[in-house]
């Protein structure tokens, strides 16, 4: 700080102060505490804000618990309210969608890091870029139409031999969150690829020599020197895409039927439909808690810190 | 046991499979521009038209919207520059604890949901009596794009030799022209490409927007809303010039970058020669 005061003087080390100090309190802080504080107070009419009824509880909190209704899950039937079930129901595709991008990322950045010739990185890594660079929006909109009952999906599928009529994919095959788990992937599977793909090229190539030398077969190498090596880069990836999957509004919503709820549209429906901002704030406040827990719980897990995972 | 280049084949096939999977939706929602079917798709095909274009051009909150998205996007480069840049010039100058908790409040917007930024900032301007308005949306979004660019300057400000600094102060240099001669210059690069990157941020931001916006449209919540609302093709016709922009820019990036590489290997051969020459 001294330093700072000897190379810019007090006028330019108090601007910057007061520029950090802007973005922290105004932006960061201060507005996170104005959705702790209102998670905790009810909603009422304008009329009645700061009378008697303006106490602090922790009813919108409850009502996350309400209405419970039947779910399965692995087999057990349980009944849980029905917002914690699309609680569960979005953290169990969201780490899904953070798998399945991840199988099918791997090898494509070991193919970019190791396989192909160096020549042609750029211009691969150039097109796989194309997709960034039009809006989420726009690329879930695209699935929506490959999707739909009469749509380009189906008619191939069908006119191959492999369904024997159309399916309405929207709705559910497997599972009722099918079109959200293709689209959420589609759109977030490059944020897994690149810090991956990252973490590779800082890998010797003769340490993957060396192992084949020594007779071990490419799984081994892979288990035993690849992974471990890339491991900064799929917390990384791990963690931004399982955040992006499950904060997106779009992707379920677009993709998503009636069947199909994810917890950003609940919180959605609280604030925007219900006007009931007090209850978005708690819910909002859940969805932190939950995103903070996976935050630190892959932290841990992969043994990395926030400065590696924010690159 | 697979050979070395029967793995090699399949790894070429593997990635051409995954440009083809990243690639075709893209030219399906193109294609569908075209087709003369009042619902967007491609299948069945009913000949081509260009009747989604106009019907686009035409679309008075089409151009709105565009018009919003753009006017947020240079406020909240406007703000996430300099806040970018001075949060990084102060966390470069204190270490220990207070750097990692303000490293820490810095970094964490850019991993919460953006929905819970949104909603936080309008929570809290609202108890200022700030009502919702496209200007919460900057100020949501500068919450968390402010540190892109703050990572960008701060990565750069571990090449600067600060002596050169000192050097000037003993000069007999101002601290004025300290920061502007010599500091900001070294960081034109970072501050270049985070302020490209918070532009795209926010032309692409969705989840923040949506929750502060009021009434107003930026171009992703009206292409929401038209998915929502009963579609019609105009939005593959904005999807179609969006990529065709797109493909164009990058093949202006991959043509020049070519070329720059063919002149430096040129050098290099020329370089080469020289020192043979030389030699002998």
């Amino acid at each position: 700080m001294g330093e700072l005061l000897k190379r810019y003087g007090g006028t330019l080390t108090g601007a910057f102060i007061l520029l950090t100090g802007f973005w922290l309190l105004m932006l960061i802080i201060l507005p996170n505490l104005a959705l702790f504080e209102t998670s905790f107070r009810p909603y009422l009419p304008v009329v009645d804000m700061g009378g008697p009824l303006d106490t602090y509880s922790v009813n919108n909190y409850a009502k996350f618990f309400e209405s419970p209704g039947p779910m399965s899950i692995f087999g057990l039937e349980l009944s849980i309210p029905l917002r914690a079930q699309t609680f569960i129901n979005t953290v169990f595709y969201s780490i899904i969608v953070t798998v399945v991008a991840f199988v099918f990322s791997y090898p494509i950045a070991f193919y970019l890091a190791k396989v192909v010739r160096p020549k042609s990185v750029p211009t691969l890594i150039l097109l796989l870029f194309i997709p960034l660079w039009v809006s989420e929006a726009l690329r879930a909109f695209a699935w929506y139409i490959i999707l739909t009952l009469n749509g380009p999906l189906n008619a191939v599928l069908v006119g191959m031999g492999v369904l024997e009529k159309a399916v309405r994919w929207q709705q559910g095959v497997l599972t009722n969150y099918d079109a959200i788990v293709i689209g959420l992937v589609y759109n977030y599977i490059l944020f897994m690829l690149f810090p991956i793909y990252n973490a590779m090229t800082s890998l010797d190539s003769n340490q993957i020599e060396a192992a084949q030398d020594l007779g071990a077969p490419a799984w081994k190498t892979h288990l035993r020197i690849v992974l471990p090596h890339s491991k900064p880069g799929i917390a990384s990836g791990s963690v931004m895409v399982f955040m992006l999957a499950a904060g997106s509004l779009l992707v379920p919503t677009t993709l998503g039927s009636t069947r199909s709820n994810w917890f950003t549209q609940t919180i959605q429906q609280a604030m925007l439909e219900s006007q009931d901002w007090n209850t978005g704030a708690a819910y909002s406040f859940l969805y932190l808690l939950l995103c903070t827990v996976v935050v630190f719980g892959v932290m841990r897990l992969f043994k990395v810190r926030l400065s590696d995972i924010a690159r | 046991m697979m050979t070395d280049k029967m793995r090699k084949v399949l790894y070429h096939l593997y990635m051409g499979s995954f440009l083809f999977y990243l690639l075709v939706p893209l030219v399906i929602m193109s294609g569908a521009a075209f087709n003369n079917n009042k619902t967007p798709s491609v299948y069945p095909w009913k000949g081509f038209s260009w009747q989604w274009f106009i019907e686009l051009w035409n679309d008075g909150t089409m151009w709105t919207s565009f018009g919003n998205t753009i006017w947020v996007a240079l406020a909240v480069v406007a703000l996430a520059v300099p806040l970018g840049t001075a949060g990084a010039i102060l966390i470069n100058s204190v270490t220990g604890m207070t750097r990692s908790v303000l490293y820490f409040f810095m970094v964490a917007p850019i991993l919460a949901p953006g929905a819970v930024i949104g909603i936080s900032t309008i929570l809290f301007w609202n108890k200022l009596s700030v009502p919702v308005g496209l200007h919460l949306s900057v100020l949501g979004q500068v919450s968390y794009i402010a540190a892109f660019v703050m990572l960008l300057v701060l990565a750069r400000l571990q090449s600067f030799d600060q002596n050169l600094e000192e050097a000037a102060l003993d000069l007999g240099a101002t601290h004025n022209q300290v920061l502007r001669r010599i500091l900001l210059p070294h960081l034109y690069p970072a501050i270049g490409a985070g302020a490209a990157i918070a532009f795209f941020q926010s032309i692409e931001n969705f989840n923040v927007t949506l929750f502060t916006r009021g009434t107003q449209n930026t171009l992703t919540v009206y292409v929401f809303s038209k998915v929502r609302s009963g579609i019609t093709p105009s939005i593959n016709a904005l999807a179609f010039m969006l990529i065709a922009l797109t493909l164009i820019a990058a093949l202006v990036y991959e043509l020049r970058r070519r070329r720059q590489a063919a002149l430096e290997a040129a050098r290099e051969e020329e370089g080469r020669r020289a020192s043979d020459a030389e030699i002998a």
